[in-house]
Parts: C-alpha cells; sequence; structure tokens
C-alpha cells in the first residue's frame, strides 16, 4: 500500500513538458530520494504533490496523484492537502517573526486559540527537529537570529508542527555547511519513524546515507526507481549508471 | 606605451571623481545658501506668540496659528482617505491582480499619475469636488484634491515594498495550508509595513508642501479661523507664506521667513522618521 503515489503524472510549463509519464509509489514510513541533473523534473514532481505548481501560471496536469488512495487533485481541498504533506525548501525561509511564533504560525492559521495547546505543540515541534536544546532559552528572538542550519531546522519543525502525515523535501540541505547537514540527515533519519518522506538532493552520497528508494530522474521521465542500495551498487539503466558513478550530471 | 594609457585612464578617472564631487558641492552650496538667508531673515520671527497668532494686517502681531490647524486638520482627512485606497490598490495590484495588459496599462497610468503636475489635480478638484459634488472650498474637498495627488505614491510604495517580500515567505505559508488571504495579512503585509510607511510619510511631506492646487480649489488666503468640521474654508502654511510673500512690506517677508522655517522643519522630522523606519525595518526583513 504506498502512502503517495503518481499514476502516469505528466506537466507542462506552458508547451514545455516536464514530466512525461511519471508513475511512481511511496510506501509510508520510508525515506525516498530523487536524484537526477538540474532541469529534469525532480522538484517539479514534487511540488505536484502539495500542489504548489497550482501557484505557476500556465501549468497543466494529467494522470493521477493520490495520497492515501484519494485523489490530491479532484478528491480533497488544497489547503486540507497542504496540512497533510508538509514541505520544507531549498533555502530555509523562516517568516521574520520570532521563533516561537513561526512554529506557531500552522497552529494558529489552522485555528488553534488554546495557549497551552500551541506552547506544548511549538516544544513538541522543536525537540522533533532537534532545535529544543538550542534555542529553548530564546524563544521570542527573532528567527532570522538563527544560524542558516539553525534556520533549516526551525523550518522543518514549523512543518511537524501541523502534524502532516509526509514531508516533502526540496534540497534542504544544500544551502548549509556540512555540519548543518549531518545534522539535518541525522533529523531525516530519525523522522521517518513517523512520517513518509521525500527528499530531492543534488547530493548522491547523501541520498545513499539516508533513503530507503532512490528514483532517478532524465529530461521530465524516471529514468530508474529502486532500492537506493541498488541504484548505487547495481543500477539497471545506463544512465543511471553514468550519474551516479559521475560521468554526467 | 601601456603604461601611458594606464596613467591616462587613471587621469580620467580623478578628473571624473573631483567633476562630481564639485557639482555635489554646488548643489550643497545653494542649498546652504537658501537656509542662511531664511534662518538669518526668519529666526527671530519664531517665538510662542509667532504659532498662537491669528494672521493679521500689522505683520508683527500675525502668526501662523490658522494655518497650523488648517494644515493638521487637512492633513488628517487627507490620510483618511488615501491611506485605506492607497493601500488596499497596492495591495491588489502587486498581490491579487493578474499580470496582463490590462494591469500593465494600469501600473504605467499609475506612475505616470504620480508625475502630473499638481495644478491638475486642483482643477480635477474644483471641478470635480467644489463644483460637481457642491463642496465649495471647504476642508474636505481640499482633503479629497491632496488625496487624489498622493494616492499614486502610497499605490506605486505598496506595491514596492509588497514586491520586495521575498517569494520564498509566500511559498512557505501556502505550504503550511495558509490561504492567499492568510498569508497576505499575516506575513506578506507584516512584511512590507516598514516600505509602505516610508511611503506614506513621504506622501505626506509631499502633501505638507502643496499650494497651488489648493489656490485652485479656492482655499483662502485669509482666514481668521481655525476650521471646526469639514464642511469649513481652511487655510494651509504655504499658502499663509505665499501670502506674506506677496505683500510689499518687508515685516511680511520676515514672517514668511518664519513660516518657511516652521514648515521645513515639520518635512524634515517627516522624512528623518520615513528614514528610521526604512532602515529598521529593512533590517528585519533582510535576506
Amino acid at each position: 500500500m504506498f502512502k503517495l503515489e503518481t499514476i502516469h503524472a505528466n506537466l507542462w510549463y506552458g508547451n514545455k513538458q516536464a514530466l512525461k509519464d511519471i508513475s511512481i509509489g511511496m510506501e509510508p514510513n520510508t525515506v525516498t530520494a530523487f536524484i537526477g541533473p538540474s532541469g529534469c523534473g525532480k522538484s517539479t514532481l514534487l511540488r505536484c504533490f502539495n500542489r504548489m505548481n497550482d501557484l505557476i501560471e500556465n501549468t497543466s496536469i494529467e494522470g493521477k496523484f493520490l495520497l492515501d488512495k484519494e485523489d490530491i487533485y479532484t478528491g480533497m481541498d488544497v489547503y486540507e492537502l497542504r496540512k497533510k504533506i508538509g514541505m520544507v525548501f531549498q533555502k530555509p525561509n523562516p517568516f521574520p517573526k520570532s521563533i516561537f511564533d513561526n512554529v506557531a504560525y500552522g497552529l494558529r492559521i489552522l485555528g488553534e486559540k488554546n495557549r497551552t495547546v500551541i506552547k506544548d505543540k511549538v516544544e513538541h515541534s522543536l525537540k522533533n527537529a532537534a532545535l529544543w536544546e538550542e534555542v529553548n532559552d530564546s524563544l521570542t528572538k527573532s528567527a532570522l537570529s538563527l544560524s542558516g542550519g539553525q534556520q533549516q531546522r526551525l523550518c522543518i519543525a514549523r512543518t511537524l508542527a501541523i502534524e502532516p502525515t509526509v514531508v516533502l523535501m526540496d534540497e534542504p540541505a544544500s544551502a548549509l555547511d556540512p555540519i548543518s547537514t549531518a545534522k539535518i540527515e541525522d533529523l531525516v533519519y530519525e523522522l521517518k519513524k513517523k512520517f513518509t518522506i521525500v527528499i530531492v538532493t543534488h547530493n548522491m552520497q547523501q541520498a545513499a546515507r539516508i533513503s530507503d528508494k532512490t528514483a532517478f530522474f532524465y529530461l521530465g521521465e524516471l529514468v530508474e526507481f529502486d532500492k537506493t542500495e541498488k541504484i548505487f551498487t547495481n543500477p539497471q539503466n545506463e544512465r543511471t549508471q553514468n550519474y551516479v558513478t559521475g560521468r554526467f550530471g | 606605451m601601456k603604461k601611458r594609457s594606464l596613467t591616462g585612464a587613471r587621469l580620467t578617472d580623478v578628473l571624473f571623481k573631483y567633476i562630481a564631487l564639485s557639482f555635489t558641492i554646488l548643489a550643497l552650496a545653494v542649498l546652504v545658501i537658501l537656509l542662511v538667508d531664511i534662518f538669518s531673515k526668519g529666526l527671530g520671527r519664531i517665538h510662542w506668540d509667532f504659532f498662537r497668532n491669528l494672521p493679521s494686517r500689522h505683520a508683527e502681531r500675525s502668526g501662523i496659528m490658522t494655518a497650523l490647524a488648517g494644515m493638521l486638520s487637512l492633513l488628517f482627512f487627507t490620510i483618511l482617505f488615501a491611506l485605506p485606497v492607497g493601500i488596499m490598490a497596492g495591495v491588489y495590484l502587486q498581490e491579487y491582480g493578474k499580470r496582463n495588459r490590462f494591469a500593465k496599462f494600469i501600473e504605467i497610468n499609475i506612475a505616470n499619475l504620480a508625475g502630473v503636475p499638481s495644478v491638475i489635480y486642483g482643477i480635477l478638484g474644483l471641478t470635480f469636488f467644489v463644483r460637481i459634488l457642491k463642496l465649495g472650498n471647504s476642508l474636505i474637498a481640499g482633503a479629497f484634491t491632496l488625496s487624489l495627488l498622493i494616492l499614486p505614491i502610497i499605490i506605486v510604495a505598496t506595491r514596492e515594498a509588497i514586491r520586495a517580500v521575498p517569494d520564498s515567505l509566500r511559498e512557505a505559508s501556502y505550504g503550511m495550508g495558509a490561504t492567499k488571504w492568510q498569508t497576505t495579512s499575516k506575513i506578506v503585509f507584516p512584511s512590507a509595513l516598514g516600505g509602505i510607511l516610508t511611503g506614506i510619510i513621504l506622501a505626506i511631506s509631499r502633501a505638507i508642501g502643496e499650494t497651488a492646487p489648493l489656490l485652485v480649489i479656492g482655499a483662502l488666503v485669509y482666514v481668521p479661523f481655525i476650521p471646526e468640521g469639514p464642511g469649513d474654508q481652511f487655510t494651509t502654511l504655504p499658502i499663509q507664506i505665499f501670502n506674506w510673500t506677496s505683500r510689499p512690506q518687508a515685516a511680511f517677508i520676515v514672517n514668511a521667513a518664519a513660516g518657511i522655517i516652521v514648515l521645513l522643519l515639520i518635512t524634515f522630522l517627516l522624512n528623518s522618521i520615513a528614514i528610521y523606519i526604512r532602515n529598521k525595518w529593512y533590517k528585519k526583513i533582510k535576506y
């Protein structure tokens, strides 16, 4: 049973086809890595799952996108969907608010008024994002005073606060230094116990380290999708082999 | 050969620097001369009574009370009308409006409106507010006219400020299931507020200095009373100054200089506030 699934998905930006007949399924409580050279469609596919592509004009989509077997585009409200499928972006993008207010934002837009509930959930989310120890005495400080790595974990905490079941990560560590990156990777490993994670990455070692399954995309096509171990040690497709061994990309 | 051309280039470099510097000094010198002239003439006239007295045909008994009161009430009503309309329009155009030809057309026209001479607004005000709406040469007609004048400034400032809010913040908000309204009201608008406030204050300081449109709609040059309601007649500080400078007696010129000092200080104060807010806010949302 797949948590998240696409069946024969196609996507066009204007006349340009960015996704070509993609069918892929993610099992619950796994980490799936999307790899491939720039412009291969991996981020585009990721953004289909929480309908962020809706914000881009001139986009047309075909095929099925399913969350728990329910159609993402026709079976549910987009706002409900985005509460179930959280997203962490490439560049840390905390709001220019306090650390606390950043994490509480999602709860507040959901209409949560009870301060104790908000406080508890903020603490819980910051702990889940492995940030609590570092910020518990400075929750009222501006989120922008944090380091890049801390900001990214704050963004993760912010996403976790609304209790999604799937977390999409679009190159979450590409703007971070190696130590911060390691922390994010550890975090992803921890998070998969509670969430289903899909992560786009340019870093092949990262994909190898943290993911259970890896999908290789090239020019809008899904070239190969298999267990991470297999993709990196014994890929079936020559293009995959060339990419993971660093011969192109 | 190579060395010579390098010296030539360096010479041009130095030369240009000094030419630019001398023009800067020239511009500043004009300002300094103006200020020295006004302050030497008018400073002695500035004391408590100058602010408290009504206008009078005796220069030394004349004051700016009615002009100040008129100006402040005029500004109050102007802000009351222009602020909500300007901000809403700016938010709509930048955040909601579609990017098509029509939007471009509106955009260009608003930018053009900001450059229309203020007298034209005066004529519009005279025709529409004073004559057609029969508001007369009242405070409210003046406020409407000035509102039209500063609307484009507020709209453009609001749009610029909203455009400066990074898309990544909008995405973060949408990504958490926020609606457009939640994103705009809780994330985009607060982040843009500094820029919007700056624009508003600059618009106000522009409105303060305006004389021409108010003269056109028939603001009086001699008002011996303080306006008590929006339907009253009024005068403002620039008009009072204009009136004094057109008098033949030297003593009135001194009054005018004193009035100018007051006007300058108010404008200077407003602009300083605008700069302060801008610096403070942009530090906050810088990425």
